[in-house]
């Protein structure tokens, strides 16, 4: 992008779009949304691959879910449904937020000054403790009820 | 400089030095800056230029928060150097790297060519549709104080860049136009004036434009003048959904004020002095 030649990249790349560093909630929040919808862009693809099994009939289905049958397949399990609570519950602030639901109106700036950031942040601790709810209902049925 | 009561307390400085003439890459340096009531990062860069080394580099000007020119990373965050006091940041140690997401032209000096290539690409200035008035106005376009405060919080931005150093979206999309910019485009679409709405579209809803966003804040955090470009994105997404949807019309400009016929002087105004030349 520069016109000086010398000039020296300092992009931040991949570090400057994981690490929240010293910055608010929010976006530490934008990395998890990012990192969980890629999660579970890779989980439909292979869950599709999976359930494509049945095309071979009943047998093959049968075979083919017994090999999903292990642990690590059920933690695997547990871990898409974690992305997707704090995906699904993100994804409605993100939404709102969109909509200019729960961020003020413009307004003369005075200092120390308090922008939409601090003010849609109860609604980001709502949606959160929503998602920590589900996660922990989640969490019983996968492990205490046992299927 | 003249010492006062602290002056035997010192604040160590690490501050990236780069010469592309010599340097393959940047390195830190430290420096010792005495401690003294008041300073602020900026005091003490000129400290040491003034002390201990002559060609340490870096752009400022107005040293109070105004024009723009001095933003810096400073102790992991994008800041301006001139409104920053020390003790406020860390009276023990305080690190200075180049704002982050520019290329560094040398030492603390970011390349902001590309940032101002985006802040014009959405048209920041009034934009109407009767070209005559403007080149041969008859009068004042109106506005009210309450469509002023429609605006003035995004009128505020004094192209300092510490926005984009924070974005995270910035960090890895060269194309992504940016709070800076985005936050212009609707400070204009926002001003009762102006009738660019549809013009800054292009700009504004391309692929590289607000859908890029996700709303991590770390603009509004940083900006040192309450700007609030998040804030100003997701406005910029929900004006034109209600666009889409037909539930909001593109905005026509106000009129010009009606010349006022007669006017009387009020005798309880003083009169101006007689000018000088
Ligand atoms: S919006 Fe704020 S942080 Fe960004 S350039 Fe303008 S003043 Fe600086
Ligand atoms: S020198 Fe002008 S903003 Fe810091």
């Amino acid at each position: 992008m520069s016109k000086n030649s010398k000039a020296r990249r300092n992009k931040l790349g991949l570090i400057g779009w994981l690490g929240g560093g010293r910055y608010g909630f929010e976006r530490y929040a934008y990395t998890l949304h990012r990192i969980t919808g890629l999660a579970l862009l890779v989980y439909f693809v292979m869950h599709i691959f999976v359930t494509g099994a049945r095309i071979g009939g009943s047998e093959a289905w049968q075979t083919t879910m017994e090999r999903y049958e292990t642990p690590f397949f059920k933690l695997g399990e547990f871990l898409v449904f974690l992305a997707f609570a704090f995906h699904a519950l993100n994804g409605v602030r993100l939404g709102l937020a969109e909509l200019g639901v729960a961020l003020g109106k413009p307004q003369r700036p005075v200092y120390p000054y308090r922008v939409s950031i601090h003010r849609q942040r109860p609604l980001f601790i709502a949606v959160m403790i929503v998602a920590a709810l589900i996660m922990i209902l989640g969490g019983a049925d996968f492990y205490l009820l046992g299927h | 400089m003249e010492s006062n009561e602290s002056a035997d307390k010192t604040v160590l400085f690490e501050v990236l030095r780069y010469n592309p003439d010599k340097d393959k890459s940047p390195v830190m340096q430290q420096y010792k800056v005495p401690l003294q009531k008041g300073i602020t990062v900026l005091d003490g860069l000129v400290w040491i230029k003034e002390n201990l080394d002559a060609s340490l580099s870096w752009r400022s000007s107005c040293r109070m928060g105004v024009c723009g020119s001095c933003g810096m990373f400073i102790n992991g965050l994008p800041r301006l150097a001139c409104n920053n006091q020390i003790v406020h940041i860390n009276p023990e140690k305080i690190t200075v790297k180049p704002l982050p997401n520019f290329d560094i032209i040398r030492d603390l000096v970011p390349d902001l060519e590309g940032f101002f290539q985006k802040h014009r690409s959405v048209k920041p200035y009034l934009i109407r549709k009767e070209i005559d008035e403007l080149d041969h106005p008859t009068g004042e376009f109106f506005q009210s104080p309450e469509e002023l405060v429609n605006y003035i919080q995004f009128a505020y931005c004094i192209k300092c860049g510490l926005c984009l150093s924070a974005c995270p979206t910035v960090a890895t999309d060269e194309r992504y136009t940016g709070p800076q910019a985005l936050a212009q485009a609707l400070r204009y679409n926002s001003d009762s004036r102006d009738e660019g709405a549809k013009e800054r579209e292009a700009a504004v809803y391309s692929g590289s434009g607000v859908w890029r966003c996700h709303f991590a804040g770390a603009c509004s955090q940083v900006c040192p003048k309450g700007v609030d470009p998040a804030m100003a994105i997701q406005l910029l997404k929900k004006d034109i959904v209600l666009k889409k949807l037909r539930l909001r019309k593109y905005q026509h400009g106000t009129g010009v004020l009606p010349k006022t016929e007669e006017w009387k002087e009020n005798p309880k105004i003083p009169k101006a002095p007689a000018p000088t030349v």
